[in-house]
């Protein structure tokens, strides 16, 4: 039966400006934001990746190759590009690298699934392929990881690998070494917690990339106090958070009122005289070094110097805190019972010049957790991607100290994972089979585009690894100095696993999602009062 | 508007600011109003079924959500048609009733509008049309009961109930790990569940999620889950036999409400003041010491000095704690919510087996969970995932499947999903029609044609020649006299539920058949819409 259909004016569904797409155009219209975003970081993948200028609204400029950077800065109003940088973003959250990988991944899923789509394949159909090959791909890549756990020289010498794969597609390529030596070192310190915040970067321009070093103490970027001890062995410090001008008065409701001048003065007399009682509580604690979160005055700090203790003022809050880790203090905010107190120990307190700027060297510390990594480097934008860079070093290596399973990098990995998607494509009757084929040829994009920003030739290279994966060659992968196919094993090109099956899966998740939607509803932005 | 003149020529003003108003009468604003409801459903009939596809909203400020659950995508559309709006309410009820069938509530009105529509074209009555919906309607429950099941269960074994929590799962993106997140589920409801009363407050289940993970990372606490991080970073991480002094008042010298000064006018005073202060703070971490507590979870902040004293009374201590997971602490722990320092006592604290903070991912993130609580009937569902719209999706698609076992503890009859009961009834009510004199046979016949849309959408979602299937799933219900028999949504090459494992809840089907009905007689009783001008073009 023929529905009548209503001849009057079409009734108003929806809030003014809100737009709404269906079907194909709201597939469309998902797909081509993603697809875009996903050219838009790929030039930057793989050790010969290229960096972008990110220039911010207020001018700043950040040069960077570090797709989750990219990522963040863009700002972006397509919903299912939204869904690539917030995957990207949980993959620096959690692992720390791999971000321009997983959006790259993801990409090239919705690449295939958009050929697919266009002969006509249900998406259900597409995801429910994508999600067999997702699983077969994880199980290769589990069989194939290696772990060293049992073994620390190996598991160290993995480390030391790891980070030098990952360094090698940064700004820091040139010196990879070195920085992998310094992220091994830094991480093996932390002994397995995932804190990083115990290691502290500290940036100053100068001198060159390679003369960046570890140092194992704690740099405090503050300067000492006039006339007070330069150097002292055997510290004890008291790390303390706490106002040093006046205490304000938490009494509700409490003002002072005064009726003459020398009323005032003698409020003046009595705020100054608690103050000093606080120093003197502070230094019965029988410290010969102060540090607070907060301003020293003049009147404290001179106080402090006449009793020959160094003082210093306004450490921010991470670096108060780092101070208590490795120096095995607490933070203190009460000085009333010194005996309960434990005070911060180290053999020396000196203070020290990077480059042209004095700061204080805390060495030879109690506890050993924390370690300072001073960067060097010729201008700040050099500098602030070298600490991206690390720090994304730094996060894989946490990782891979407690999760200590390695599989090859240089795409082999990916070829291997391709293969046995391929392998699964061929077992299946039916179209899911089609969408597992489109998986294998999205996971085998990711090596081709590495192989294509380093100019090679990305077709042959790439068939040469499949057939030599196929021959069962598992350690086949891209030579990156030389454009040939090469033995990773041999070169040492090591990545995490968790990094890895972590891409895979997240990226998986978001084309699945994207994938699955034939509507987008979009609400008018909401109106900002001029 | 049309205006109304008087033999001199005067217009007639009946309503305020008459010629700025439109207004759409008798037949046309039943279809106006049939025509906007058709819209949302039109959108949400994708969405039905394992097979359905999502919907992606962006909302005002920016945010993605990607979701196939009815209700939320409603709730999300910033609908501003009055009559839409009342599909949006009906998505709604249903959520808040079930919990689950959001989406099928909705495609059900709009197939009912939809024959409505073909009726009043044919010169029947609203009226009439409502009455025949109703008497379809009843006979449509009855031959639910009829073809329902009861399920047993009991907590060893569960396999039907993880079957019915799957069913609702596996048309969430989670699908894949529906299995496990089914189990979840049913342990959380089994350890809140009331079997006495056959109720279960699903209050003491909390379901937390957090960015980072896999979904597989997924977790049932044993206990609560805050997010938060312990306020001083060198408070012990782990707390064993906890014994928790929830406070809500802050760590500060007290503060009433009348408004009052403190003159300080002399030096005595400034000491005495400085002196009581201190006086304060000591006396309250030293009252929280005496209880004998060794955890404090304040609702309110607390300054350095206080922080530092409960530090150093080896207290772990976590602030700005939320009112609403303040009693679930609460009530967890069987501790009391202590209003005032001079209040706590021993018998007021709350005790847990475990406390600890646990970090999470590469970032600063912290939780607490509070574990082995001394209520044993509080849990939290801590889940994980890839990214914010998977995580948020995951977290109302285990709603979802609390909702449908929860349903299942009150009730413990089924039916067969798949469209097999839709089918049942359409068949049933189409037989009823004949047997009715007047005009409401055709009302009724229509009813029948618009349960079919059920089936219908999921066959079409799924890729199959619906009108093909339904035809012939009609028939093998009537040539076998097997209900259960529905759409093969996911290829496995068998009509019958029962093998699929596709169960859904009697009390839900009954609820989406009722409630639709309903809605759709209230939208047919509207003859007249006045509104704004630019409201109705």
């Amino acid at each position: 039966m023929q529905v009548p259909r209503y001849q009057g004016p079409a009734p108003h569904v929806l809030k003014r400006d809100t737009s709404e797409e269906k079907g194909e155009e709201a597939r469309m219209s998902s797909f081509i934001g993603a697809l875009a975003l996903c050219d838009l970081v790929k030039t930057t993948l793989g050790p010969k990746g290229m960096d972008k200028i990110l220039q911010s609204a207020s001018g700043d400029i950040i040069v960077t190759n570090d797709g989750a950077t990219i990522l963040k800065s863009v700002n972006i109003d397509n919903a299912a590009a939204k869904i690539l940088v917030d995957i990207s973003k949980t993959q620096d959250d959690e692992i720390g690298d791999g971000t321009t990988s997983v959006c790259c991944l993801a990409g090239e899923l919705l690449r295939e699934a958009e050929k697919l789509l266009d002969a006509k394949i249900h998406p259900q159909i597409v995801v429910s392929g994508y999600r067999l090959a997702a699983n077969a791909a994880l199980k290769a890549l589990e069989d194939a990881a290696m772990d060293h756990k049992a073994n620390f020289e190996q598991l160290k010498e993995d480390l030391f690998y790891i980070a030098k794969t990952t360094l090698s597609s940064k700004l820091l390529a040139q010196s990879r070494d070195h920085f992998a030596k310094i992220a091994v070192d830094a991480v093996l310190r932390l002994k397995g917690s995932t804190n990083l915040d115990h290691i502290q970067f500290i940036k100053k321009t100068g001198g060159n990339l390679s003369d960046s070093y570890l140092d194992e103490g704690f740099i405090l970027e503050k300067s000492l106090g006039v006339g007070q001890p330069k150097r002292i062995e055997n510290a004890k410090i008291l790390i303390a958070n706490t106002p040093m001008d006046t205490d304000k008065i938490k009494i509700y409701g409490a003002r002072v009122r005064v009726d003459s001048y020398n009323k005032v003065a003698e409020i003046e007399e009595a705020e100054q005289k608690k103050m000093m009682e606080k120093c003197q509580k502070i230094i019965n604690h029988g410290i010969n070094c102060f540090v607070n979160r907060q301003l020293i005055y003049n009147r404290p700090e001179q106080f402090f110097t006449d009793h020959g203790v160094m003082a210093i003022e306004h450490a921010d809050f991470d670096g108060v805190e780092r101070l208590a880790l490795v120096t095995g203090g607490e933070v203190v905010s009460t000085f009333d019972h010194p005996e309960l107190v434990k005070l911060g120990h180290c053999g020396l307190i000196e203070e020290a010049m990077i480059g042209e700027d004095r700061v204080i060297r805390f060495s030879n510390c109690a506890a050993k957790e924390a370690c300072t990594i001073v960067l060097r480097g010729a201008n700040k934008q050099i500098l602030d991607e070298a600490e991206r860079s690390l720090h994304d070093a730094l996060c894989v290596l946490s990782q891979t100290v407690n999760h200590s399973k390695v599989v090859y990098g240089g795409g082999s990995a990916e070829m291997l994972m391709a293969k046995a998607v391929d392998d699964l494509a061929k077992t299946i009757p039916g179209k899911q089979s089609l969408a597992v084929e489109g998986f294998a040829r999205a996971l085998r994009a990711i090596p081709a585009i590495v192989a294509d920003n380093a100019g090679f030739d990305a077709t042959e290279l790439i068939s040469e690894m499949r057939a030599a994966h196929q021959k069962g060659d598992k350690e086949a992968g891209i030579d990156i100095q030389n454009g040939t196919v090469g033995n990773m094993a041999k070169l040492h090109v090591l990545e995490s696993f968790k990094l890895k099956s972590y891409m895979v899966s997240s990226a998986t998740e978001a084309a699945e999602m994207i994938i699955r939607v034939d509507d987008i509803i979009k609400a008018a932005p909401r109106r900002r009062e001029e | 508007m049309s205006l109304i003149f008087d033999e001199y020529g005067r217009p007639y003003i009946i309503l305020q600011e008459q010629e700025k108003k439109t207004r759409v009468k008798g037949l046309d604003a039943i279809r106006s109003n049939i025509a906007a409801a058709r819209t949302l459903s039109r959108t949400l009939t994708t969405s039905l079924g394992p097979k359905g596809m999502d919907k992606m909203l962006q909302s005002q400020d920016g945010d993605v959500t990607v979701t196939n659950d009815g209700a939320t995508i409603l709730k999300e559309m910033d609908v501003e048609n009055k009559v839409a709006k009342l599909m949006v309410e009906l998505a709604q009820s249903q959520d808040d009733e079930i919990g689950d069938g959001t989406t099928g509530v909705v495609v059900l009105a709009g197939a009912l509008l939809e024959q409505a529509l073909i009726l009043l074209d044919r010169g029947i009555h609203p009226t009439k049309i409502s009455e025949g919906f109703d008497k379809a309607c009843e006979v449509c429950l009855e031959r639910l009961e009829q073809i329902s099941q009861k399920i047993e269960f009991n907590e060893n074994s569960y396999e039907d109930l993880v079957k019915a929590a799957m069913t609702t799962l596996s048309s969430k993106v989670v699908n894949r790990y529906s299995r496990q997140l089914a189990e979840i589920c049913i342990k959380a409801i089994f350890s809140v569940a009331d079997f006495e009363r056959k109720d279960v407050n699903l209050d003491l289940i909390k379901v937390e999620a957090k960015v980072g993970g896999t979904l597989e990372d997924s977790v049932l606490v044993n206990g609560i889950v805050l997010d938060k991080d312990v306020s001083h970073p060198q408070m012990p991480k782990v707390v064993e036999n906890a014994k928790i002094c929830i406070l809500t008042c802050p760590f500060e010298p007290p503060k009433p409400k009348t408004k009052h000064k403190l003159d300080i006018d002399s030096v005595e005073k400034y000491r005495d003041l400085q002196k009581a202060e201190q006086e304060y703070f000591r006396d309250m971490v030293q009252r929280v010491k005496d209880s004998g507590a060794n955890v404090v979870l304040c609702q309110w902040g607390f300054d350095d000095e206080a922080n530092h004293l409960l530090y150093q009374n080896g207290l772990l201590a976590v602030r700005w704690v939320g009112g609403v997971e303040i009693e679930l602490v609460a009530m967890a722990t069987h501790g009391r919510i202590i209003p005032r320092f001079s209040e706590i006592s021993e018998k007021k604290l709350g005790k847990a087996g475990k406390v600890r903070e646990v970090s999470l991912g590469t970032t600063h993130d912290h939780v607490i969970f509070i574990e082995d609580c001394a209520n044993s009937k509080a849990v939290t569902i801590f889940l994980r995932g890839g990214s914010k719209m998977a995580v948020d999706e995951a977290k109302r698609s285990v709603h979802d499947a609390l909702c449908q076992v929860r349903n299942l503890i009150r009730d413990q009859r089924i039916v067969y999903g798949g469209g097999s009961s839709e089918i049942a009834c359409s068949l049933a009510v189409s037989e009823f029609a004949d047997k009715v004199s007047g005009v409401e046979q055709y009302a009724i016949r229509c009813f029948a044609d618009a349960l079919d849309a059920i089936p219908t959408a999921l066959a079409d979602n799924s890729g199959l020649s619906s009108l093909d299937t339904l035809g012939a799933l009609k028939a093998a219900q009537l040539k076998e006299k097997n209900p259960r028999l529905g759409v093969d949504c996911l290829g496995l090459g068998s009509w019958d539920m029962k093998e699929q494992n596709v169960y859904e809840t009697l009390l839900s089907k009954k609820q989406q058949i009722q409630l639709a009905t309903q809605l759709v007689k209230m939208i047919l009783k509207i003859d007249d819409v006045i509104g704004p001008t630019d409201a109705l073009t």
